[in-house]
């Protein structure tokens, strides 16, 4: 029989069900949003280059490879690169410039920012150099030049390098050479030494302060520093984008009620004469309250679970349009979706169902 | 025995007195038709009999019981059990069938129970028309359902506010003939009418006429009557 009922008024039930679904779909889609956000935008911000840090303690003038080995496994948070610097100084023509030996893999994560003409080095003899060096020795992409100084051991020496690529970044990298860090350490006769490591991550700013806390703690040789300028902005950015999704949610959670609400009030002026005739029937005010509310918890639930499907899909489209990125799905959204819905509709229904528990049956079903 | 017994009611509507003073017995078995012009109190009279209403002055006593006193809980659960409603527009909820409308009043008083609803829909004529929705029946039809919706719970009172009101010559008989039936089977039934033949069916009619019990007319000798 209440199959029955509600089958023969679907449309009705079924704009009250779009109401519920639409309002389940953006709340579901946009909380999704919200929980994806740091990793969205972390993903954006990485493209501003590195957020961590490591460098020498105060004891130390250069940090070994197992340090930083222990170090990048105290890190929490998505690792999306991690680059060693190791610098020396050298001469082009007799004139001074700065090599930073490097990994060059690790240097397209941490630094996506970085332009280069012409290519990036694939052996040990080809290298990057900073645009200014280029425009100071007059050196082009597939220009041969001698690169020489003085090894640890006091020696001195000549190398040949090809340069592959001009890097331009508009900062202080324009005035470096950069070859692969294995190279650096031949020419001076080293090994094992790292001044200075690049660490890309996926983590808010507090994880991030906490891995830096920890590696500081734990690793000896090793300083681990937020890089300030990168880590605020992308915190501030991300709070307030944050808290723009959250305030839109609860507006589409507040209009969402209303437009239950007058649903539903519209479904009790249509069917007072109903509610007369079963309160004259003998139906309580609990039944009739009973009846309404039930039908409308049977809509929130329908609605919440139709809309966790379609927020998902919400969410996914606007992700896709908007980070150009696929969004993961949050399981735990489908109850709490279920649940919100069945107590938004639940809570936009009680003013309408008090008038149908008010509802006279002397007056509505007074003859004529 | 009196199984309703109305002592010395009256209803004030602000400054109108919709009933004054109106006393009355309805014995159990008994056709009482309850006639008047309108604004002469038949409705009031009606809702208070079927505990939709209670009168400011006065008492009213149903199978013992003052509803006059009662709280609205206990009036709800008095007009469930021992009132059958028949309406003048039948008052079928519209998206149900014909057996769901009957099953209805079975609901909110126990247990919806179909075999027994479409035994009611046979004793109106009209176990082949359960599964129609009121929109595919006939007035008379509709009224029959509503006929077997009032009784699907044994009522001790059948209260019918003009039933046959919106209906032709044919359903008038058909539906009166039910009446007549209940009747002779032991149900009490008062009935608010316009129409003298309805009435000429009751063993008794009371004339009201500005809120008071202008007259008493026994027998079928309503249509011979000044009213």
């Amino acid at each position: 029989m209440i199959t029955g009922s509600l089958l023969r008024r679907r449309s009705r039930m079924f704009v009250a069900l779009l109401a519920v679904a639409v309002g389940a779909t953006i709340l579901s889609g946009l909380v999704t949003i919200y929980y994806d956000i740091p990793r969205q935008m972390g993903k954006e911000f990485r493209a501003y280059g590195a957020n961590l840090i490591f460098v020498p303690s105060q004891n130390g003038s250069t940090i070994s490879r197992i340090a930083v080995e222990n170090a990048s496994a105290l890190i929490h948070g998505n690792m999306l690169g991690i680059t060693p610097y190791r610098y020396e100084s050298g001469k082009i023509n007799e004139q001074p410039f700065m090599a930073a030996g490097t990994d060059m893999e690790g240097v397209k994560k941490t630094s996506p920012y970085w332009f280069v003409t012409g290519e990036w080095p694939t052996d040990d003899k080809s290298v990057l150099i900073g645009q200014k060096v280029a425009d100071l020795i007059r050196l082009s992409t597939g220009s041969v030049f001698t690169f020489s100084g003085t090894d640890s051991a006091g020696t001195t020496f000549n190398r040949d390098y090809t340069v592959s690529g001009i890097v331009q970044t508009g900062g202080s990298e324009e005035e470096f050479i950069f070859m692969s860090i294995d190279e650096l350490d031949n020419a001076m006769g080293t090994s094992n030494e790292i001044d200075v490591v690049e660490c890309s991550v996926s983590a808010g700013e507090a994880e991030l302060q906490n891995s830096a806390d920890q590696i500081n703690e734990s690793v000896d040789g090793i300083t681990a520093r937020i890089v300030r300028r990168v880590a605020e902005s992308e915190g501030t950015v991300l709070t307030k984008l944050q808290a723009l999704v959250y305030l839109v949610t609860v507006v589409v959670l507040l209009l969402t009620m209303i437009c239950v609400a007058t649903t539903m009030m519209a479904v009790v002026i249509e069917r007072r004469r109903e509610i007369g005739l079963k309160k004259a029937l003998g139906a309580s005010n609990k039944s009739i309250i009973a009846d309404f509310l039930g039908e409308g918890i049977f809509l929130g639930g329908c609605g919440g679970l139709l809309g966790s499907a379609l927020g998902f899909a919400f969410a996914q489209a606007v992700s896709m349009n908007v980070f150009g990125r696929s969004i993961s799905i949050q399981p735990l959204l489908i109850p709490i979706t279920f649940v919100v819905s069945v107590a938004v509709t639940g809570i936009a229904c009680m003013i309408p169902v008090k008038n149908a528990a008010d509802v006279d049956p002397a007056i509505v079903l007074r003859g004529e | 025995m009196n199984l309703l017994e109305i002592k010395d009611i009256s209803k004030i509507y602000g400054s109108v007195a919709a009933l004054q003073n109106v006393s009355l017995s309805v014995e159990q078995g008994e056709w009482l038709a309850i006639m008047g012009p309108s604004g002469s109190g038949k409705s009031t009279m009606m809702n208070i009999i079927g505990c939709m209403d209670k009168p400011t002055g006065g008492s009213v006593f149903l199978d013992g019981v003052d509803i006059s006193k009662e709280s609205a809980k206990n009036l709800t659960i008095m007009r469930r059990d021992k009132i059958g409603l028949i309406f003048q527009q039948f008052h079928l909820i519209n998206y149900l069938t014909a057996l769901e409308n009957v099953m209805v009043a079975q609901y909110y008083h126990s247990l919806p129970d179909e075999k027994e609803a479409l035994a009611a829909l046979e004793r109106v004529g009209l176990k082949d028309r359960a599964k129609h929705l009121p929109s595919q029946l006939s007035g008379g039809e509709q009224q029959r359902v509503c006929i077997a919706r009032a009784l699907i719970n044994y009522p001790m009172l059948i209260l019918a506010d003009e039933p046959t009101g919106n209906l032709d010559e044919t359903n008038e008989k058909i539906v009166l003939d039910i009446l007549t039936q209940l009747h002779k089977e032991g149900s009490t039934i008062i009935v608010v009418t316009h129409d003298p033949e309805v009435a000429d069916e009751a063993q008794r009619t009371v004339v009201l006429e500005h809120g008071r019990v202008a007259r008493i007319v026994k027998g079928n000798n309503v249509k011979g009557a000044d009213i």
